[in-house]
């Protein structure tokens, strides 16, 4: 599953591409196709002989060059002017990509605080609310040992049945995310008030794991004997977590 | 100067700037106009901006170490680069900084946004999970939602601290997209050999007399 190219100039199969256009000095509008292909594939070599392992999109830019060089070979390409130059399949995504690239450089030129610019008792400069930093993150065994009590007092109660699935993981993140937009750090017993039976109190805490999972809550512990504390890692009054962006099309 | 009216004295005046630079220097945070106006409720809105002009205006003119900035719609004093090595050296701390790999997704969120992961990988052709993860402990970008897609694959966007970072005011005042020329690369190269920064909106010629690589950047 893990997979890390990492040679000096480039990254990705765009970067691979955008270096050999440089070391050719080829003018980007008007790729020598078949050069650029035959020293695209020499890398790829390189790195199977380097035992790299080589990402899946290597391969798929891959077969797309050596596409657009057997489009540009088909005859009678240049009557139907209708038709666009093959080459354009790659042209468009590498000048966005370096569009993107340039500005990175000019995002990373600018007065950056923390490194050029200061603010007073800025404790924190790329790091996030100081408050949270020093806690120590509870563990998964942690947050199962609590979530064992919570079972455990439902049990006491007498109010352990089986029903049929009712809840949904997708519905509890929602009301956990609306327990956090009221108040932005709350307990983990918590989130599962309410919550009538074992498999709802199951599906609450799938969510909560989700949520800690997608880095939307932090969840700690100040000390081992402490209750689990939950806190917001999003904007409490952006509306915009976790609703659907709807009407913007992929 | 024209913050003077004819129903406050100058006194008044000078007592509205100190109170607001009073409030500048303990804020932790970018202060908002009506954040502001939270402390002076019987100061109208206008009234406080036109104060928070002369007070930039005034650091300006005082030629101070420090600057009034307009970042994340708000107002915060903040050190000149000029300084920066000795507030690091001071603070014992590292700059801040992020990898190449990192200032280049972060740029592909800024522009693209909202974007999926998948979007971003299409560019960088990389897995970049890992990388998604330090931007999101870094509070540089923040997960928007899902997409409706299969998998539902998450939405990211960037975050108030990500303007607060890279001194921008809102996300309309990202620097422009450059349109990459006629002979693409050659443009590319020329800029890594560029020491100095030219703002997008400057103009040939205004290029042409900066000498100076140093040249300190306006505020808009």
């Amino acid at each position: 599953m893990d997979y890390s190219v990492k040679l000096e100039m480039f990254e990705g199969p765009l970067d691979l591409l955008i270096h050999l256009i440089h070391k050719n000095e080829v003018d980007i509008f008007d790729i020598p196709i078949s050069t650029i292909t035959e020293q695209y594939l020499e890398y790829l070599e390189l790195m199977k002989s380097l035992e790299m392992s080589i990402a899946g999109d290597f391969l798929v830019m891959a077969s797309t060059l050596i596409h657009i060089k057997s489009r540009m070979l088909l005859p009678g390409r240049n009557e139907g002017d209708e038709e666009e130059d093959p080459r354009l399949e790659i042209t468009r995504p590498l000048l966005e990509y370096m569009q993107l690239k340039e500005m990175a450089k000019e995002l990373s030129e600018r007065e950056i605080l923390g490194r050029d610019v200061f603010i007073r008792s800025d404790t924190t400069s790329f790091d996030e609310y100081p408050d949270m930093a020093p806690k120590p993150d509870a563990t998964l065994f942690q947050l199962m040992d609590a979530f064992r009590r919570v079972v455990a007092l439902g049990e006491s109660k007498g109010s352990l049945t089986v029903s049929l699935e009712k809840w949904s993981v997708k519905d509890k993140v929602e009301s956990i995310i609306a327990l956090l937009r009221e108040k932005s750090d709350i307990f983990f017993e918590e989130i599962f008030t309410g919550d009538q039976d074992l498999s709802e109190l199951i599906v609450t805490f799938l969510a909560l794991l989700e949520l800690v999972h997608m880095g939307l809550i932090r969840v700690f512990q100040p000390s081992q004997q402490s209750r689990i504390h939950l806190t917001a890692c999003f904007d409490e009054n952006d509306p915009s977590v976790f609703r659907e962006k709807d009407g913007k099309t992929a | 100067m024209k913050m003077i009216r004819p129903f406050s004295g100058r006194r008044m005046e000078k007592q509205l700037k100190l109170i607001i630079e009073a409030l500048l220097f303990a804020a932790e945070k970018p202060l908002l106009v009506r954040d502001i106006q939270g402390a002076l409720p019987d100061r109208d809105l206008a009234e406080i901006v036109e104060t928070l002009e002369a007070l930039r205006l005034e650091y300006e003119t005082m030629d101070r170490s420090f600057s009034l900035k307009e970042v994340a719609q708000g107002y915060q004093i903040r050190t000149k680069p000029d300084y920066a090595t000795y507030v690091l050296r001071m603070t014992k701390r590292s700059s801040a900084r992020l990898s190449p790999a990192a200032m280049e997704t972060l740029a592909i969120v800024a522009y693209k946004q909202p974007v999926i992961r998948q979007e971003i990988e299409h560019f960088r052709g990389v897995d970049t999970g890992g990388i998604l993860r330090t931007l999101l402990e870094k509070n540089l970008i923040r997960i928007m939602g899902r997409k409706h897609l299969p998998g539902r694959p998450l939405i990211y966007g960037t975050t108030r601290k990500f303007l607060e970072v890279f001194d921008l005011n809102n996300l309309e005042s990202l620097p422009k997209l450059k349109e990459i020329k006629e002979f693409g690369i050659g443009e590319v190269q020329a800029t890594q050999t560029y020491e100095n920064k030219t703002p997008a909106a400057s103009t040939v010629q205004e290029e042409e007399i900066k000498t100076d690589h140093r040249i300190k950047e306006s505020p808009s």
